[in-house]
């Protein structure tokens, strides 16, 4: 893509085990990223089968500005979610973008099931299909380990993409590991690579890519750089990282505690971000391409032998929705324990936020008897992690019917055995770690993915004072956001340095890679790119009007006090009307 | 006085590859890591430690004593010069290297010479890598 006029894609066919690439001009308009994901995905989809159909497709993109500029590491999944049976779209950094770039790919498309457990290995000018076959059953370790042997010429330039037992036993939330710390968390991507019998991927890079202008190209990488490093734009992620909003969100009143009946935890102070730096952070790192470096990695002992003082020592990555998720929505105070619970959810291969939402629900159900003993076979009360840690195992092994429904999320398992009002989902997603306000709540329910990242609509929130609520204007500024987040994950920039890439200077990173764009080409690309997002939606039968959120929002009050439902409802109708507004505009 | 870079502060290393990414920008005007004097790679995985590649600035290189046509000369301080247009890219160098410290640019058919210019020491957040000065 950089310097060309094309975007390059790369079809797998795991079935017959054949490959083709092809260069799509038309793509161009679409930036990249999201961009080009979105129409590859609504190329390949095939929305009258169910999400994990052989037939569907798997995509991924990374951007035109990927790896020769700081920051810019990520790469975007698209799929269709066996979560919400809707648009799955997810982001990871590690080393893909990189390797990604460096192969010369800068879309692949997955489709059909191999016939026994692949790996799929990927470098500049050979796609093998490797046999998994031992490795299926195995941890993730296992993985990184065989690939590190296979591809030991690419050491230093190859990146690992592998799911654990979640994934291959099809759990609706399992999550993708990529370099070990890094996920496509949300929405299920695990689960598809399941289902397509694809274990991992390994990609190595290893094309030249010649500068055209030094000068320019140079002079535009050192200020970033020097933005992304002297400037405070990035210090919050880099020094406590996001753990740090811990304490002010619950002060705010806006940490969701105890499956969300509370909006505080009386133990704030001691899972803080603070709190974790000083009793187990041991390491940061970074994706490639990133001098930032936001990857916080604790550490624990444990015991593994009643006798004669035998430890273990593991290292684990920690974040802010961890804590939250594993952490103050099942009442565990103590950040060892955290990390340990941390740990259990990463070997199985599952995403952290909905893992722990899920067992939120079902400590609730067990308390309100409307689950039994039997059927979580350990008991499950808030703040006692070793149950939650093995409760993680039944998830993955589907360890009798109850265990089978909570591995399709916590909406289906509360269809299922009620509980509907305090199941914390939003449109089948669970939710993230924010109780702000309207705007985090309506934000994921209008938002494209229904993540807290479609819009930010907690800092919108954060920006409003109180009694001040004006659904125009937060309908307004959620849909203002989103659409510009379809032009940043276009390029696919990290988010965290969506300070450092403001307009002008996504424009001079381009105009010094001789790519002329205008600010008006940025705006009308992310229109393009969210008109497709809602005409995918559409296709596979999402109704913005059917949307009905739990009841335990309206009743726990948030950072702006109780939330009323009436006024949530008018404000996603009025995005509703917005968004009809601009999708005919974008077909004028 | 000359310079040298010196290495030892990897535990400090966040994998961030800034260094490789200058490195191969600015001495080889080329977005590919392939292409650095530098390289950083996990030893035994992400979880594991991160390790360097670089020239240790040899007083007395192997790679030059290999070198059948005395395309590399000795670099004051330590390290070698390529004199390119001796270099017939039989790649002795980069075999008689027991560090692996010498790259090879395929496209250019020549060994990739680490000069000490201490981009890499510039870019890295960390202090990771030092340049020192050491007698000529």
């Amino acid at each position: 893509m950089i310097y060309q006029k094309t975007v390059r894609v790369l079809y797998i066919d795991m079935q017959a085990k054949k490959i083709r690439i092809v260069e799509r001009e038309d793509l161009k308009q679409y930036i990249g990223g999201v961009g080009v994901a979105s129409i590859l995905l609504e190329e390949n989809m095939r929305p009258e089968l169910p999400p994990l159909d052989p037939a569907q497709p798997i995509v991924f993109a990374i951007g035109g500005l990927s790896t020769i500029y700081p920051v810019i590491t990520k790469t975007v999944a698209m799929f269709i979610s066996p979560l919400t049976g809707e648009l799955g779209e997810s982001y990871a950094g590690g080393r893909m973008a990189l390797t990604m770039f460096s192969a010369g790919f800068d879309a692949i498309v997955i489709y059909n099931k191999a016939v026994k457990p692949t790996i799929l290995s990927i470098s500049a000018n050979d796609v093998n299909f490797r046999d998994a076959e031992p490795l299926w059953g195995t941890g993730k370790d296992n993985v990184g380990q065989v690939v590190r042997a296979f591809e030991h010429k690419h050491s230093g330039k190859r990146s690992t993409i592998r799911i654990g037992p979640g994934g291959e036993n099809q759990v609706a939330y399992a999550c993708v590991t990529v370099d070990r710390y890094r996920h496509f968390g949300r929405l299920g991507l695990g689960a598809v690579f399941g289902s397509k019998y694809l274990k991992a991927i390994s990609i190595a890079g290893g094309r030249d890519i010649p500068i055209r202008n030094f000068q320019s190209y140079f002079k535009t990488y050192r200020e970033i750089f020097e933005r992304c490093t002297k400037s405070d734009v990035m210090a919050k992620y880099h020094d406590t990282g996001t753990p740090i909003n811990v304490e002010p969100l619950n002060e705010a009143g806006a940490l969701p505690t105890l499956n969300m009946r509370q909006n505080r935890f009386e133990h704030a102070d001691k899972v803080s971000g603070e709190a974790f730096s000083q009793d187990c952070l041991v390491r940061k790192l970074s994706c490639s391409g990133c001098p930032v470096g936001c990857i916080h990695l604790g550490q624990f002992r444990r015991e593994f032998a009643a006798h004669g003082h035998e430890y273990e020592t593991i290292t684990v990555g920690y974040d802010y929705e961890l804590i939250f998720a594993l952490g103050t929505f099942l009442g565990l105070s103590d950040p060892k324990e955290i990390l340990e619970l941390i740990e259990e959810v990463e070997l199985a291969g599952l995403d952290a936020m909905s893992a722990g939402v899920v067992l939120g629900w079902a400590t609730e159900a067990l308390e309100k008897g409307l689950v039994t003993n039997e059927d979580t076979i350990v008991p499950l009360v808030f703040g006692s992690y070793k149950e939650y840690c093995a409760a993680v195992h039944y998830i993955v092994s589907g360890e009798n019917e109850f265990y089978k429904n909570l591995g399709r999320g916590v909406k289906y398992a509360s269809e299922v055995y009620g509980g509907q009002s305090f199941a914390m989902h939003v449109s089948g997603n669970e939710m993230a770690g924010y109780h702000t306000g309207y705007g985090s709540l309506v934000g994921a329910a209008v938002g494209a993915r229904h993540s807290h990242l479609c819009n930010g609509g907690y800092s919108v929130d954060q920006g409003m004072k109180d009694g001040n609520i004006d659904p125009d204007k937060i309908a307004d500024a959620l849909l203002a956001e989103e659409v510009e987040r379809c032009m940043l994950n276009s390029l696919v920039i990290c988010l965290f340095a969506r300070k450092v890439y403001d307009r002008g200077t996504i424009l001079s990173a381009f105009a010094a890679i001789g790519e002329n764009m205008t600010d008006d080409d940025l705006t009308a690309a992310a229109r393009r790119i969210f008109a497709t997002k809602l005409r995918i939606k559409k296709a596979l039968g999402f109704r913005l009007r059917s949307v009905k959120l739990p009841k335990r929002f309206f009743e726990t009050p948030s950072m702006h006090g109780q939330l009323d439902e009436a006024t949530a409802y008018e404000i996603m109708a009025k995005y509703q009307e917005k968004i009809t507004a601009l999708e005919s505009a974008v077909k004028g | 006085m000359a310079k040298v870079l010196r290495t030892g502060n990897m535990s400090k290393c966040i994998g961030c590859f800034s260094c490789v990414l200058v490195c191969a920008a600015f001495n080889r005007k080329s977005h590919s890591i392939q292409k650095s004097c530098i390289k950083i790679r996990t030893y035994g995985g992400v979880s594991g430690k991160l390790v360097e590649t670089v020239c240790h600035a040899c007083r007395e290189p192997a790679c030059a004593a290999a070198c059948p046509s005395n395309a590399l000369t000795l670099r004051k301080g330590g390290g070698v010069t390529l004199e390119k247009d001796q270099c017939i890219g039989c790649r002795r160098c980069q075999s008689a290297c027991i560090i692996n410290a010498v790259n090879f640019d395929e496209d250019l058919n020549e060994p990739i010479i680490c000069h000490h210019c201490g981009l890499c020491v510039r870019y890295c957040p960390h202090e990771c890598l030092s340049v020192v000065e050491v007698n000529d």
